[in-house]
């Protein structure tokens, strides 16, 4: 494997993605985003001098909608995603900043 | 000798645009909703929904960046900036990094110390958060998404202000920018406004820029204000005691006069921005520049040079009604309808001032129309109301927007205009008050003031005050 992910990336993206890693699995993960780097890692064997950076594979552009308002009250269906609900909000663990 | 510092500021500023819908969804954008009640699977950031741009909202972020002299980018795109936070469903915020819609902009400011120009840096279209309730009793929070989505500009600036003079210039010219717009109403208040201070300090004459912070929760003016002297000053007390200032984000309060470091949304800024593939890129091509072109209002600077041109009132006035895009459309329209300029000048300066100060209301807020004030000048001037009664409609109107005609009418305060009636009315006074008369007739002038009051007492408010002097003058 050409990238060696160290101990303090896998923990940093450990905190930019919130996830709390045990050992056994922070091995795991260094493994596994080295292989999927190496795997990225081929594409820069191209030569893209002069190319710009896609971001879509069509050529679209210009798609609007008008400033009508097209959407009900929906809350009930909305709500049945919250993994709970009280006083028509979604509850979350306390956070603040 | 005691060293200089320079206060060096630049501001990030949100805007709330006042379109009907959502920036990304044909969800409600009205304020005051039940929570969750104007939400859908785009702003929930339901999995394979997609979001569509309003085409509002670029038309609003074009017009305020040709209005601050900024380029416009003809090739745009949104990105996704990532973080983790519940206001936010979709653990990204729509923004634009790359290529924003306006940049390189400037905008002309006046303070005591003369004119400047303050440079936009860029001026971005993005969507607003939810709002979170933190529910202390059961130690959790609750979120609810009407918020999220709905339209916001940020106007960033170059770091070219020195001073809360400059801060607050800039923001006022923004503010009354937007708001001949109608691109938002603009209200710090109530957050559709909400400006971020950043600020660091150097040595005067240093090339430079010192470590500066950002300052959040600054919700006046005043607030602002004291804000940016509050951080001048710790921050001079930290190279000053030969500590450095680190670079974070503090929270003002406003209350205690003092800052604090704020938790950051994530302990690490770093929010791996890259385009949003569920958005196609903008072509803004030179016929869409020129209809917004040519939908420019006409801006608070022209509009007061045309004043001094056009109408007989004093610049005091002329300053006060065009710093308000409502108080200018209704004295424009109010004259329109053939109402004289300095009486429509009058009634806005003193009753409107006074009522809206009475009411806490800002002049954004005003609710009464043109042609019952147009109405009421007219009865006035025909004489058909006296003053005190035309204040009383007045106060009618700004509150109802009565017809003031009708209100008239109904409560029966029109002007007898009897002159018999009058008449009697004055003898009866002039009867029943023989000390008065006495001091009168012996040269107390003020004496018939208060036979006018009388007189006025006994008509129940609904006489001319002219008359009835005239008419005690002559019967005594």
């Amino acid at each position: 494997m050409a990238n060696i992910i160290s101990d303090e990336t896998i923990d940093y993206v450990g905190i930019l993605a919130k996830l709390e890693l045990s050992e056994e699995e922070k091995e795991q993960a260094k493994k596994d985003m080295g292989s999927m780097l190496d795997y990225i890692d081929k594409l820069s064997e191209l030569d893209t001098e002069g190319v710009e950076p896609m971001s879509h594979v069509f050529h679209v552009s210009n798609v609007f909608r008008e400033d009508v308002v097209t959407n009900g009250d929906d809350r009930e269906a909305i709500l049945k995603n919250a993994p709970e609900e009280k006083d028509g909000m979604f509850v979350v663990p306390r956070t603040f900043e | 000798m005691e060293k200089q510092y320079e206060t060096v500021i630049g501001l990030e500023v949100h805007v709330e645009l006042a379109t009907k819908t959502k920036i990304f969804c044909g969800c409600s954008t009205a304020f005051g909703g039940a929570p969750n009640t104007h939400t859908c699977p785009v702003c929930t950031g339901m999995p394979g929904s997609l979001p569509v741009l309003n085409k509002q909202v670029l038309e609003y972020a074009v017009a305020v960046g040709l209005a601050t002299n900024c380029d416009i980018t003809r090739y745009c795109k949104f990105d996704r900036k990532n973080y983790f936070y519940p206001d936010n469903p979709q653990n990204y915020q729509i923004s634009q990094l790359y290529l924003p819609i306006c940049r390189n902009g400037k905008v002309e400011i006046e303070t005591e110390k003369g004119k400047k120009y303050v440079g936009i840096h860029e001026i971005h279209m993005e969507e607003d958060a939810g709002k979170l309730v933190h529910d202390e009793w059961n130690d959790c929070s609750l979120v609810d998404y009407n918020r999220s989505g709905v339209p916001l500009i940020e106007i960033v600036s170059e770091p070219d202000m020195r001073s809360a003079e400059e801060v607050i210039a800039y923001l006022e010219k923004l503010r009354m920018t937007i708001q001949y717009l109608g691109a938002s109403d603009c209200k710090l208040q109530e957050g559709s406004m909400r400006a971020d201070v950043n600020l660091s300090i150097r040595e005067v004459g240093a090339e430079e820029f010192g470590t500066r912070t950002e300052m959040k929760n600054l919700n006046s003016f005043k607030a602002i204000a004291r804000a940016i002297e509050g951080e001048r000053e710790r921050q001079i007390d930290l190279l000053e005691s030969g500590e450095k200032v680190i670079q974070e984000t503090r929270r003002w309060d406003d209350n205690k006069g003092e800052s604090y470091a704020m938790r950051s949304k994530e302990d690490a800024q770093d929010y791996r921005y890259f385009p949003d593939p569920d958005l196609v890129p903008i072509e803004v091509d030179e016929a869409f520049l020129d209809r917004i072109r040519e939908r420019q209002p006409e801006f608070r600077e022209e509009k007061m040079a045309r004043y001094k041109e056009e109408f007989d009132i004093p610049e005091y006035d002329i300053d006060i009604i065009t710093g308000s895009k409502r108080m200018a459309d209704l004295f424009e329209a109010t004259v329109a309808l053939g109402a004289q300029p300095k009486k429509v000048s009058n009634w806005l300066m003193v009753e409107t001032l006074r009522l809206l100060k009475e009411n806490d209301m800002e002049p954004e807020d005003i609710r009464f129309s043109p042609e019952h004030l147009a109405a009421l000048i007219a009865m006035a001037d025909k004489k058909e109301i006296n003053s005190s009664v035309a204040k009383e409609v007045f106060e009618e109107i700004f509150k109802n927007d009565v017809d003031p005609a009708k209100y008239v009418e109904e409560k029966g305060l029109k002007t007898v205009n009897d002159e018999g009636a009058l008449r009697k009315t004055v003898e009866e006074v002039i009867a029943n008050n023989p000390q008065s008369v006495q001091d009168y007739k012996s040269g107390k002038e003020k004496a018939i003031g208060f036979l006018v009051g009388q007189t006025m007492k006994a008509m129940k408010g609904k006489a001319d005050p002219g008359m009835i002097n005239k008419m005690l003058k002559e019967l005594l």
